[in-house]
């Protein structure tokens, strides 16, 4: 088992927390189009999970998915360009921000589906370790996700055929409106329990703590151990998805959002930093996402004439002799 | 009174929950209205008849049938057109076939009801998809309204019929207006022509309709063209069509989705089986199999445009001169 790099989390959340806010910014601005779902207040589950694993390991990540794209290693000036539909783009411009995937850093992609990951994962990484890579996975979901006939389906595969997933429920309290509590009969972990499988709460704004069952639970898999599920409970501090900047939904008390944000994973691990450090690292990651927005805006537009392109990966056409004229 | 096409929608939810206690509704984020559709309905007739579901599309749409064999009208909505092909399975191999394989001891009078179907721009593949072709292929009653009054007589009629009905509401049609004077029911399978003309029929399914309308007001005076809207694609209205097809002899059909074993397909084979044409019949919809890509450039590539329908209509005109 690894011990946490104080450092390192920190430099992660607040990556994950400035693009976000730039991200919002360039969404009201009209360069990011249809808006985003932000992470802002979860940032220390991506961080401290995804430092327990490998470049070779594997994540999906969800409809609020820069944080575990950006966790996971991929560059944040081609994850912008993607959020802004460019060229230059992590997938060409052709994803956008809720199907951001960077394969070659293990990230099959955020997805847009909820609860519809987890079993993809599942079947990545069982085939990586039957081919002989010794991979472990990590897969997040919401709350949400947990009442999904899927989800469920894939713990069951994963259990019964042993496929080391760490399944990562971000716990925000909410699925857009929807409280916890009246969402989930029984408990989260209790599902994991119906299907043998360990399961345990962490405290998902403490990057550290996140980070050290995430790190124990990889250890196991590594060792032979099966998969297990982690409920992290967290706060989203801002909106579902940012069209709630602009149509409001009544559900939220001001006080809860205030005592939500009040534990915010970016301080908690900051204030673990000498001051001096945490300018310095503050300074450095303003500057790499400077350079990510310039960059991300300097790039082109795909062509029109390749809005197809990748449709099949065989090259396949559907019509032969006929057009589409 | 000015209507706008969502306002139609909660009106029709409204008006079919005050008429008959067995309708309700069962959704995601409905009680407060997260699709805009449903707001104030929950202050109104409370959460009882107001649902708010869990995310489980599969269990909430076989609730839905099963409380419909017990004699309610549930009314389903769903966030995201692409759900569709998540519950397809609930809708088709379920709720469709009770009638026919209980040899008719039983009804499944279900709404499904998909607000911001097609492209949302910038929602990306799996949220912009117009997935109505496939319930017109395995039968399930089909309506893609393209007007505010026609938003609210085609749901209604659904919430009163006694099959399931999926009611497509495009995410392009949700901002038109329009002035009404009274709301009705909207029968099933009865198109209208929305603008008469004489030497070109286009067939335009929902928001395409106010696409179709604007090109033939810019071709006036070239190409007088004939806009038909279906307002159900399944039942569809083929006499309706026939007779319009009659006295123009040219065919376009304007289809947000997409090409092969699209509705468009359906639709022009439908008629060339029975009249001859004076030109070739053309499509203009989305291409085979179409993904949509993120970026709005590509987004809107892939769409059926005006452009694209005033060289269909230009086509078919020189075609035949
Ligand atoms: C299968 C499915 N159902 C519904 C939606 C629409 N939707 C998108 S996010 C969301 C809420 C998800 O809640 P949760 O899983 O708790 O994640 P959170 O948004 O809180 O991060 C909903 C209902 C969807 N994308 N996929
Ligand atoms: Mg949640």
């Amino acid at each position: 088992m690894t011990g946490a790099d104080p450092v390192g989390l920190y430099r992660t959340v607040r990556l994950i927390r400035r693009f976000e806010q730039r991200a919002i910014d360039l969404v009201h601005h009209g360069q990011i189009v249809g808006g985003i779902h932000p992470y802002l207040g979860q940032e220390g589950i991506a961080a401290g999970v995804c430092a327990a694993l490998r470049p070779a390991d594997l994540v999906t990540g969800t409809h609020r998915g820069h944080g575990h794209v950006l966790a996971k290693g991929a560059d944040p000036a081609r994850t912008m360009a993607e959020l802004c539909g460019r060229e230059t783009g992590l997938n060409r411009g052709r994803g956008g921000s809720m199907h951001a995937a960077d394969l070659s850093v293990g990230v099959l992609g955020a997805n847009a589906i909820v609860g519809a990951a987890g079993a993809i994962l599942t079947g990545a990484v069982w085939a990586r370790r039957r081919r002989g890579d010794d991979v472990v996975g990590a897969t997040f979901f919401g709350d949400g996700a947990v009442n999904e006939g899927m989800l469920l389906e894939a713990f069951n595969l994963a259990a019964l055929w042993r496929v080391p997933v760490l399944f990562v429920c971000e716990n925000n309290g909410y699925a857009t409106t929807m409280p916890v509590a009246d969402a989930v009969a029984g408990t989260i972990t209790g599902r994991a329990g119906a299907f043998g499988m360990p399961a345990s709460v962490v405290d998902g704004q403490d990057p550290e703590a996140v980070h050290a069952v995430a790190a124990a639970a990889v250890a196991r898999m590594r060792g032979g151990g099966g998969p297990e599920l982690v409920e992290a409970r967290t706060y989203r501090f801002d909106a579902h998805h940012t069209f709630e900047h602009v149509v409001r939904l009544d559900y939220r008390s001001p006080e809860e959002v205030a005592a939500g944000r009040a534990r915010d994973p970016v301080d908690i691990q900051g204030d673990r930093l000498a001051p001096h450090r945490r300018a310095q690292v503050d300074a450095e990651v303003e500057a790499t996402l400077d350079a990510a927005v310039a960059f991300a805006l300097a790039g082109p537009e795909p062509d029109p004439a390749g809005a197809l392109d990748h449709l099949y990966a065989s090259g396949l056409t559907g019509r032969t002799g006929g057009g589409q004229a | 009174m000015r209507l706008s096409y969502r306002r139609a929608l909660t009106r029709a939810l409204a008006d079919e929950l005050a008429r008959d206690e067995s309708v309700f509704l069962l959704g995601e984020d409905v009680r407060v209205g997260a699709s805009t559709i449903t707001s104030g309905l929950c202050r109104r007739f409370g959460p009882e008849r107001v649902r708010d579901t869990p995310l489980s599309e599969q269990a909430f749409t076989s609730f839905a049938t099963g409380a419909a064999l017990a004699g309610m009208r549930p009314v389903v909505e769903f966030q995201i057109p692409s759900l569709l092909f998540l519950v397809f399975e609930q809708i088709v191999n379920h709720a469709h076939k009770f009638p026919l394989m209980t040899g008719g001891q039983c009804a499944v009078p279900v709404t499904y009801l998909v607000p911001g179907s097609g492209s949302r721009t910038g929602w990306a593949g799996q949220h912009s998809d117009h997935p109505y072709p496939l319930f017109a292929h395995v039968g399930v009653v089909t309506a893609v309204p393209a007007t505010p009054t026609d938003a609210y007589g085609l749901l209604v009629s659904a919430i009163r019929h006694d099959d399931p009905v999926v009611v497509f509401a495009p995410a392009g049609a949700l901002d038109v207006r329009e002035d009404v004077d009274t709301l009705a029911p909207v029968p099933f399978g009865r198109g209208v022509v929305r603008r008469a003309g004489d030497e070109v029929t286009v067939v335009a399914v929902g928001h395409l309709v106010h696409d179709a309308l604007a090109v033939a007001e810019d071709l006036a005076g070239q190409v007088s063209v004939e806009v038909f809207d279906p307002r159900t694609v399944y039942p569809f209205d083929l006499d309706g069509l026939l007779a319009s097809v009659a006295r123009t002899g040219r065919l376009v059909v304007f289809d947000d989705a997409n090409r092969a074993c699209g509705v468009a397909a359906e639709i022009v084979a439908s008629v060339v089986e029975r009249v001859r044409l004076a030109a070739p019949p053309r499509r203009v919809t989305r291409p085979d199999g179409a993904v949509l890509p993120f970026a709005p450039g590509l987004d809107r590539a892939v769409q059926p445009g005006r452009e694209a329908l005033t060289a269909a209509i230009h086509h078919v005109v020189k075609d035949a001169r």
